[in-house]
């Protein structure tokens, strides 16, 4: 675990867990840093100082998940934290200099044990990242990061590091006063850590000393008194209460900064046990780390041998094809963009041009990258240029004629190998692949918009396609780093099945006469991105309703709601109000100002009598993620869903379901099934058969099971 | 032994100026605020000062030059007796009223006998939220409670209640016309008391703060004063989960129609029948009902209407019993409301101008008030008043006069 070596009188601790692929904080290493404390920093008078170093690529990067995954009680978090706090403290209180080396990232914990010692020293590489990014995982720093780096920098600076969690670069920490000096080399890291032991023979932490003050003030000042209110503010704009980790942080800064600093980490101490044992924290985790981890590492994959993609093509420049073609690109694999004219796939090129220069403008690339990602995009209007792809990507309209028309012109030109997949977001692939000379080798390839900025891809498999186009598509999917969910082949699939639903519910309280506004509130502070009406906007009006009007062609009338469908159908055609692209649709969208939803919509649609403002709020809020959980586990009941975990990270990740519940399985777990089944049945007395409590949720409260143990 | 009834002999107070380096009180110490105002009681009913059993002084930023019981410090730098017992309480704005509520509480309980109940702010010296305070700042509190700063929950108010940014302003033009009406006519004449100095120099004689030239169109070039920290800074969100059918908040509030900081010092003089005919001075009224709620705390500042309704019921009254209104002019919206409310004549509310004109010196602007509403009953010849403030936290006050 930690190597110990003496050169020049100095104690060169290097840091290496070897049982677990990157060094983080678990319970052997606790021990060998207890141990190693123990040992050397008692023999103060043998060294002229310490160095902790590491024989990875990383410093460390955090506490392992699995050392708190199974706390359930706050005595046993409190247990490591003591542990934890003793030996940070008494390698800080070590009159001999200690100086971390950090050639590598110093994350969460890591950067904690770093911020115990007297000096940083860091490399000055884009690799070496810098952060306390806890609040992402439903936690906060448990290693005094919440105590010691505001007394380094002060509240206003660091509040905002451990608020977003983003970690900084080594040269932004220099900037801040995290990091005491840059090194350009391994040897200069080294050199400038025995300079500063032999400048700084004896050394205390600034709060050890008597007439400490907090660099910038402390908490009971003017300052203060705008930054503190302002802070919770802007958090609760952002999370809107659901998220404690960032209260927490708030509460834990205030409060510890007035105390003295043993006793300030004992008020870390417990609103850290209090997260590590709380669900929401649990949730996070489970779903963003494990089950994502999961999904990326390929539980769905086929054991076959791993490709490596080369070239690929996409049909259809459009904003879907762009960005595919980009993110292909950028990973990079020769792209064939093409549409129905060169002008137009040149279009689609261009967007990877500005997303690149963009970045070049921001100093995050080079236009020596810029030039080379480029390159590789060929935009044509040729399906010739098709022929040696290793896989197809169709993102033309959603029109099943047209995927036809360019399904089997491709396959006049592609290989027998080559997967063809299609990007449609509902149309059921089993009968797309009916175009399909090879509907073993066709597959579904659903991505989320902005494709850039969008991690999941809906994998879904039709009814005949083979174990050896899905290995590829995970292939491709891990190549451009974006995460799979593997679905069986269903209208609308599960993403946009469920996604949907949450529009539904939107438009039906809106039909009822609940407030718009109450219903737009409700949507954002349940956790999700943004109110049902105004995502119906940004979807638009025009595209839901032809998605219905496809639906009752293809399976009837009572496949849709009716009123639903009537509305979209007399905003669309009668009231031109298709949605953000013709400037009107739920939303108003002025020119020159805010959008703000139209008072026509209380005029269509009357207030209902009631009512009380808070009440209808707390039901239109359980209304909202009752329903798109009742429709995944109709995905699950029914195949479509493959397993748990990919419910769960795929409506994180694809449609923005909120992370404090887990995913929308997990929120049935989170919520309890018997109180959930309760929530429903209430709901299906008073809102109809689309709350009907599936049977295989009435099984598990029979039987005492969760979806997680 | 209890006594029967508070009674109002004398009610003075110090002109307001703008609560800024630049203005008019700026270097007068709130303490001579104070002993001003208690001199002037002294003086004009040759009060026996042995005969005052307290002073009690609402003040709502007790820190620095106003902390350490400044009313006390005040009757002994006064001169009074060293009998005279000194208090300083703070309920926010409300102060300067419950000073004079708990003088007249005090004095039907028999508690006391003879009471000096005022208000200090001198808020250009010692700034509001100097004090610092749990509610606003512990994040453990604020997060519970949903604070958000009162610029806030007034434009909320004008949100729900559809008052647009010229239904405010009008108010506004309203307050300042009045004020200067009022000035100029003298009807504050015999209570607002030149404040001298050391050598007996006139420093400021009447009120100053106010803009009788104010107009819509100067007005209207004002920007929302809270529109950046309810947006911007997400203020506004603190308010969005009790207050769920609000889409955006109307932002209309400035300087321009909300209630002048200000230094001021305020003092009633309060006391038993028994006392008056000790003191040889008639009573100018009677202390009839007095009454205290709180309500919602995000939104505010809608407490005046049901505590004016509880001391109504109390005093067995209706709206048409009062004949003049004294509601602080904390923002124009608050009024407004309470009118909407209370269904007032407007004709009865704030007749001689009010905060937005003159200003609102946190803890003395309540017994202010108090002699504000009296000097004009009397003017008029009419016989009750009403007197009542939004405050801090939700509550609200009110407190029913009446001439005898």
């Amino acid at each position: 675990m930690i190597t110990v070596k003496m050169q020049d009188k100095i104690g060169i601790f290097t840091i290496n867990v070897t049982n677990r692929p990157m060094n983080v904080i678990n319970e052997e290493f606790l021990q060998a840093l207890e141990s190693v404390v123990a040992q050397y920093f008692q023999m103060e008078n043998a060294c002229a100082g310490y160095i902790f170093t590491s024989a990875r690529e990383e410093f460390m990067v955090g506490a392992d998940l699995d050392l708190l995954r199974h706390i359930e009680k706050v005595d046993d978090c409190l247990a490591i934290t003591k542990r934890l706090h003793a030996c940070f403290r008494q390698i800080e209180k070590s009159n001999k200099p200690v100086v971390a080396c950090l050639a590598g990232s110093a994350l969460g914990g890591g950067l904690e044990l770093a911020l115990a010692c007297h000096f940083i020293v860091a490399l000055a590489h884009e690799k070496v990242k810098i952060g306390l990014p806890e609040v992402s995982l439903g936690l906060i720093p448990g290693g005094g990061g919440t105590q010691r780096l505001p007394r380094m920098i002060g509240f206003e600076a660091a509040l905002p590091i451990m608020l977003e969690g983003r970690p900084l670069s080594s040269s932004k920490a220099h900037e801040l006063g995290i990091v005491t000096q840059l090194a350009s080399s391994q040897e200069e890291l080294l050199k400038k850590a025995k300079d500063l032991i032999a400048q700084h023979p004896q050394v205390q932490r600034p709060w050890d000393l008597p007439k400490y003050k907090i660099p910038g003030g402390g908490v009971q000042t003017p300052r203060a008194y705008q930054f503190f209110p302002v802070s919770c503010a802007m958090v609760v704009d952002k999370t809107w209460g659901n998220y404690p980790a960032a209260e927490s942080l708030l509460k834990c800064v205030y409060e510890g900064l007035q105390l003295p600093f043993d006793l300030a980490l004992k008020i870390e101490e417990n609103y850290f046990a209090g997260l590590v044992v709380s669900p929401i924290a649990k949730n996070m985790q489970r779903t963003l780390f494990y089950s994502m981890n999961e999904c990326k590492n390929g539980k769905s994959r086929p054991k076959l041998p791993v490709v490596q993609l080369k070239k690929i093509a996409v049909l259809g420049a459009g904003m879907m094809g762009a960005g595919i073609a980009y993110v292909s690109a950028k990973a990079g694999m020769q792209v064939v963009l093409k549409d129905i004219d060169v002008a137009t796939a040149q279009k689609g090129k261009e967007y990877s041009q500005k997303i690149l220069s963009k970045a070049l403008a921001q100093g995050r690339s080079t236009s020596a990258e810029m030039e080379t990602v480029l390159g590789r995009i060929e935009a044509t209007d040729s399906t010739s240029s098709i022929h040696n792809c290793d896989l197809v990507i169709e993102a033309v309209i959603e029109d099943r004629n047209i995927k036809k028309l360019v399904t089997q012109e491709s396959e006049k030109v592609i290989s027998p190998d080559c997967i063809y997949s299609s990007n449609t977001s509902t149309l059921p692939i089993t009968g797309l692949a009916t175009y399909s000379k090879r509907p073993e080798n066709f597959i579904g390839l659903h991505f989320f918009s902005p494709v850039d900025k969008m991690p999941l891809v809906e994998v879904i498999l039709g009814e005949k396609t083979s174990p050896k186009a899905l290995a590829l598509c995970l292939d491709y999917i891990a190549q451009i780093g974006k995460t799979p969910i593997v679905v069986n082949d269903s209208r609308g699939f599960y993403t946009s099945r469920v996604f949907t639903s949450y529009i539904t519910e939107g438009i039906a309280a809106l039909i009822e006469g609940i407030a718009p506004a109450i219903i737009e509130n409700a949507g954002k502070a349940c956790g999700m991105p943004v109110g049902p009406l105004a995502v119906a906007d940004e979807v638009s009006l025009d595209l839901i309703y032809h998605i219905l009007k496809q639906t009752i062609a293809d399976e009837g009338k009572d496949a849709v709601d009716q009123a639903t469908f009537l509305l979209t159908e007399k905003f669309v055609t009668q009231l031109g109000r298709l949605g953000r692209k013709s400037g009107k649709g739920f939303y108003d969208y002025p020119v020159d100002d805010k959008k703000h939803l139209s008072p026509t919509l209380s005029q269509i649609y009357p207030l209902a009598e009631s009512s009380d403002p808070v009440k209808d709020f707390e039901q239109m809020k359980l209304r909202l993620l009752s329903r798109q959980a009742l429709e995944s586990v109709r995905c699950l009941q029914e195949g479509v869903l493959r397993s748990v975990a990919e419910a769960d990270v795929g409506s994180i990740l694809g449609w923005g379901f909120p992370a404090y519940t887990g995913g929308t399985l997990s929120y049935i777990d989170y919520r309890g099934t018997e109180r959930f089944i309760q929530d429903c049945q209430a709901l299906e007395k008073r809102y109809g058969e689309r709350f009907k409590v599936p049977s295989m949720l009435i099984e598990m409260q029979k039987e005492g099971r969760n979806f997680y143990a | 032994m209890p006594n029967s009834q508070a009674y109002i002999y004398d009610a003075v107070r110090t002109p307001r100026s703008k609560g800024k380096a630049d203005g008019s009180l700026h270097s007068v110490t709130p303490v001579c605020l104070i002993k001003s105002v208690l001199q002037a009681l002294q003086e004009r009913n040759h009060l026996d000062t042995h005969l005052v059993n307290d002073v009690i002084l609402g003040c709502v930023t007790q820190v620095f030059e106003q902390g350490g019981c400044i009313a006390k410090a005040a009757a002994l730098y006064a001169g009074y007796a060293q009998s005279v017992a000194g208090m300083t309480l703070n309920r926010f704005c409300a102060s300067g009223l419950e000073a004079v509520n708990l003088a007249a509480s005090n004095i039907i309980s028999g508690y006391q006998d003879l009471i000096i109940a005022g208000g200090i702010e001198s808020m250009g010296r010692v700034a509001m939220g100097s004090d610092g305070g749990a509610w606003m700042i512990d994040p453990d509190v604020l997060l519970k409670t949903h604070f958000v700063p009162q610029g806030i929950s007034a434009d909320l108010i004008a949100t729900l209640r559809g008052y647009s940014r010229q239904d405010v302003d009008t108010f506004a033009v309203r307050s300042q016309l009045l004020a200067g009406q009022a000035i100029s006519q003298g009807h504050f004449k015999k209570s607002v008391l030149p404040i001298r100095d050391m050598h007996g120099k006139i420093i400021l004689q009447d009120d100053n703060y106010l803009r009788p030239q104010t107009t819509l169109e100067t007005l209207a070039k004002l920007k929302p004063a809270f529109k950046d920290m309810g947006e911007k800074f997400g203020l506004n969100a603190m308010t969005r989960t009790k207050y769920p059918q609000v889409e955006s908040i109307n932002h209309v509030h400035h300087a321009g129609n909300s209630s002048g900081v200000v230094d001021g010092a305020s003092g009633v003089l309060i006391g038993s029948q028994e006392m008056g005919q000790r003191m040889g001075i008639k009573p100018r009224a009677i202390i009839k009902s007095m009454a205290l709620t709180a309500t919602e705390p995000t939104i505010m500042l809608v407490g005046p209407a049901p505590a004016s309704k509880k001391a109504l019921a109390k005093a067995g009254m209706t709206v048409k019993d009062i004949d003049l209104v004294e509601i602080n002019e904390a923002f124009a919206s608050v009024v407004l409301n309470f009118v909407d409310d209370m269904k007032f004549d407007m004709d009865k509310v704030n007749v001689n101008g009010g905060a937005i004109a003159l200003g609102h010196p946190l803890g003395a602007t309540g017994a202010m008030l108090v002699g504000t509403v009296l000097d004009e009953l009397e003017r008029r010849g009419l016989a009750t008043g009403l007197i009542t403030l939004c405050v801090g936290g939700g509550m609200g006050i009110a407190t029913i006069i009446e001439r005898v």
